[in-house]
């Protein structure tokens, strides 16, 4: 398109950022090519959201450069604010307002004029399945309505960078599905897309690439494929009915598998990656195990998910960290999306 | 046409001054007017903003007002009246702070803040809004004065000046609602906090009572804190009698409310997460 910029859609080099004693990112750099998603994976916590902060001119860097669009984040915020479209967490929408207003007002500090921002919003309710529900109260919209009005008006200006902070946090299933799809037909038409996630398969799903976070680090890059590969061939899995023979059972696979093997002990499930050894590493395991007297249900070999990826960069799942950190901030001034963190839990 | 093949609204990239200064005033008027479509759609903030003050008329009016004795033999309605709407113009922006801790924790104000409109619109459109609906509620609070038996003693133009008075009063407390707002961020929290310092700032001052039958102590604040001042000149507006002291002081408190807490909203704002 010849709006376009030269350079990359994003460009994040060094960035650092710290709350006071809190280091939220300490130096990620990131490249976003025109026309891509990029996925930014990780538990809550581990920076994802400073980073979209700071991309959306929310936020001051420490230090580093970011530009998005070709423009500095800091130097060019304004301009920046043009290109850009932004939905984070929970839904950012007027309650008392209906969809319709919610749009038009948006449209209207877009600067449109009023038939513009009116035919804007009229359109937008039209491609988000909402032309029904236009002239209620969005206060009456179920949760994954009211998301969809908030992607809608992140929409408004046409933005050529769209940053979507964990999009699908709290939605049922259902919403999710109809969410990718939305999220798809957008990239599609062009538009460059940031998405973070706690959701391995929603970055599997999505992105073109992805980038891991962890700790205000980038802790690997690449395809989901790559990712996967580095998890080196399959995983051997099994659950343990009686919780508590799970370390007897691992010990019986700890010489089988490449790493150290993973046990969750609330769901009793056991992996460990078993590189290209496959069905004899499947074999091992059932004597072992069996010598050993563990009974074990669905022992099986399976191609690695990106929970593995995540299991095999950080040593701990991605679930578990989740837990820890909503632990923490739960004590804490819980600023977090209220209720969502424990419907997306279950 | 979808909306991703459409062309991105093409806008200039450094907009003129006077194209600046022309979306700061109608991104201003768009907030206002979402605020005051808001307001009205709600039904608890109409109770809220009018009811409560007109039960406070009937309350004081009827209930108290028999009981208290005015020095100098004035109608005890006519002493009320200036403090009620005092009290009305402080407790209206409850509002300001409660709707501005909702905006920024729905992320509304993330929202608003990553687009490209005027920096001063959010904060200048809330305050237009609250001040706005303010004015509405003084009115009514007068108009039922005047039902029962309340009277301006003093001319039209003073009148005038007095509802002017309490509106500005209303505006500087809307600019220590809206920092409290941003800066604690929690409804419930700055809804309490907001009980802590406007009802002992109101009730301890001579909005119902003459100060004079207060314990000692108490005459030693009641006497001199701003609320004082401003409804003793608000009083003075409506009911004739001596303005000069109390007057200078309402002004310096209001100037000084404002330049301390603007830019303490406006920071708070640029800074809310």
């Amino acid at each position: 398109m010849a709006e376009d910029g030269p350079g990359p859609a994003i460009l994040v080099e060094g960035l650092t950022k710290s709350f006071g004693d809190v280091h939220a990112l300490r130096g990620i750099d990131l490249v976003v090519p025109r026309g891509t998603v990029l996925g930014v994976l990780g538990p809550n916590g581990a920076g994802k959201t400073t980073a979209v902060r700071i991309l959306t001119t929310l936020l001051l860097p420490d230090k580093g450069r970011a530009l998005v669009d070709g423009r500095d984040v800091v130097r060019q915020a304004a301009a920046v604010r043009r290109s850009i479209g932004l939905s984070g967490q929970s839904a950012a929408i007027q309650e008392e307002l209906t969809g319709r207003e919610n749009l038009e007002i948006i449209g209207r500090l877009f600067h449109l004029s009023w038939p513009a921002a009116r035919s804007r919003a009229t359109e937008l309710l039209g491609q988000f399945d909402l032309s029904d529900a236009a002239d209620r109260s969005a206060k009456n919209y179920s949760g994954g309505m009211q998301r969809r009005l908030d992607l809608a008006a992140s929409l408004v200006g046409r933005p050529q960078v769209l940053f979507l902070d964990e999009p699908t946090t709290g939605l049922d299933p259902r919403s999710r599905l109809g969410m990718w799809d939305i999220i798809r037909s957008l990239v599609e038409g062009g538009t460059t897309l940031l998405l973070t996630t706690q959701y391995l398969d929603e970055a599997d799903e999505l992105a073109n690439e992805i980038v891991v976070i962890d700790h205000g680090l980038v802790i690997a890059a690449g395809t989901a494929e790559e990712l996967k590969s580095r998890v080196g061939g399959d995983v051997l899995e099994f659950t343990v009915p009686d919780r508590s023979r799970i370390s007897d059972a691992v010990s019986a696979i700890v010489n089988i598998g490449e790493g150290e093997p993973h046990a969750d002990k609330e769901t009793g499930i056991v992996s460990v990656g078993v590189g290209g050894r496959g069905s004899d590493a499947l074999v091992d395991a059932v004597r072992s195990l069996d010598g050993a007297g563990v009974r074990t249900q669905g022992l099986a070999l399976r191609r690695p998910s990106l929970d593995d990826v995540f299991l095999a960069l950080t040593g701990h799942a991605a679930e578990e960290e989740e837990q820890a950190v909503k632990g923490r901030r739960g004590r804490g001034r819980g600023k977090g999306p209220k209720g969502d963190d424990t419907k997306a839990a279950s | 046409m979808t909306t991703a093949t459409a062309p991105p609204i093409t806008l200039p990239d450094e907009p003129s001054m006077l194209t600046r200064f022309r979306w700061a005033v109608t991104d201003t008027l768009t907030i206002t007017r979402r605020n005051l479509i808001v307001w009205t759609r709600v039904p608890a903030y109409l109770v809220f903003t009018v009811i409560q003050p007109v039960m406070f008329v009937l309350l004081f009016r009827y209930v108290f007002g028999g009981a208290i004795k005015i020095p100098g033999g004035i109608p005890y309605v006519d002493f009320l009246m200036p403090g009620i709407i005092a009290q009305t113009a402080a407790f209206a922006t409850f509002g300001t702070a409660i709707a501005l801790a909702q905006e920024l924790k729905k992320g509304v104000i993330d929202r608003l803040r990553s687009m490209p409109m005027a920096r001063s619109a959010v904060l200048g459109g809330r305050l237009v809004a609250d001040t706005g609906r303010m004015l509405v509620t003084i009115l009514i609070v007068v108009g039922v004065g005047y039902a029962v038996s309340f009277r301006f003693l003093n001319g039209v133009v003073p009148a005038i000046l007095m509802i002017v008075l309490a509106t500005v009063f209303g505006l500087s407390i809307c600019v220590i609602s809206a920092y409290t707002g941003l800066a604690i961020g929690d409804e419930e929290s700055v809804q309490a906090f907001g009980l802590i310092w406007l009802f002992p700032l109101t009730f301890l001052s001579s909005a119902f009572v003459p100060i004079s039958s207060m314990p000692g102590w108490l005459q030693a604040f009641a006497n001199n804190q701003p609320v004082t001042y401003i409804i003793n000149t608000m009083r003075a507006l409506a009911l004739g009698g001596p303005i000069e002291a109390n007057l200078w002081k309402s002004l310096a408190w209001l100037a000084g409310i404002f330049l301390v807490f603007s830019p303490l909203a406006v920071r708070a704002y640029k800074r809310a997460s």
